[in-house]
């Protein structure tokens, strides 16, 4: 496998962010991020993207009555 | 709750009318209700039923989509954003993004979290929810896969295109508070 460009990158930022690559990939992805300063930029805004929607999604529910109103709530788009 | 209503109705005003039916009958009904335990799983069922109810009153509620539809292949950045492989460097950025922050705001503005809401409401609906559960301390993958039914592939395609499409909503924000900047000097 040769270098990645960062047109390839941008569709790997959530793989990698999740730990999914595989061990070639992401040193590749890693050696890329080390000298492109704009993928760098790239995959910094998807992390405060995904931080920030966090917040905004967050409220004073607890993760376990959420995950109640979802389960039921697919229930109810099933049937 | 406000906002977990907000994921199944189209507009905050259709919300906020779910909540506070839903509180009507839970005061109206409490006297069937039994054992403390399961109070909360009441009350989120009363809310299910009335979010059930006014999405038929509310014809804009968005419908939920196909799941190839939200899967749709194709890249999330602009191909127009990349150099051509008669350029220099096929595939390497024609102009590197713009860092968002500025001296004058640190980190992501009060503005820009309105951006960013606004651009999660336009997701698809699977897109939504799956960018909505990924607190920054809740929610683990595999426990969005159980709730929405997915793979762990699909689960991830569908936060990328969600991240993706909202980084972009951001950037376009940013570039035309930036351009409003440069004409007023
Ligand atoms: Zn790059």
């Amino acid at each position: 496998m040769t270098a990645i460009t960062c047109a390839q990158l941008v569709e790997l930022v959530t793989d990698y962010l999740e730990g999914e690559l595989d061990e070639l990939t992401a040193r590749r992805f890693e050696e890329h991020l080390a000298l492109c300063s704009g993928c760098r930029t790239y995959v910094d805004q998807f992390r405060q993207v995904i931080q920030a929607a966090g917040q905004v999604a967050e409220d004073d529910l607890s993760w376990q009555a959420r995950t109640h109103l979802l389960a039921a709530f697919r229930g109810w788009r099933e049937r | 709750m406000l906002r977990l209503a907000r994921l199944h109705v189209s507009s905050g005003s259709a919300a906020e009318d779910v909540l506070q039916e839903t509180w009507m009958a839970v005061l109206g009904g409490l006297h069937r209700f039994e054992g403390r335990a399961r109070l909360r799983t009441w009350v989120f069922q009363i809310l299910l039923n009335v979010a059930r109810t006014q999405g038929v009153k509310d014809r804009r509620t968005v419908p939920f989509s196909a799941l190839t539809a939200d899967l749709d292949a194709g890249p999330t950045v602009d191909s127009a954003r990349f150099q051509g492989p008669q350029e220099p460097f096929p595939g390497g950025w024609r102009q590197f993004p713009a860092p968002w922050t500025s001296p004058e705001d640190a980190a992501l503005s009060g503005e820009a979290e309105r951006v960013i809401r606004e651009a999660i409401m336009q997701l698809p609906e699977r897109q939504r929810v799956v960018i909505a559960l990924r607190d920054v301390d809740g929610c683990k993958p595999q426990e969005v896969c159980e709730i929405l039914g997915l793979s762990p592939g699909n689960q991830r395609v569908l936060l990328h295109r969600a991240c993706a499409f909202v980084r972009q909503q951001v950037e376009g924000y940013f570039s035309r508070r930036h351009a409003a900047r440069t004409e007023r000097t």
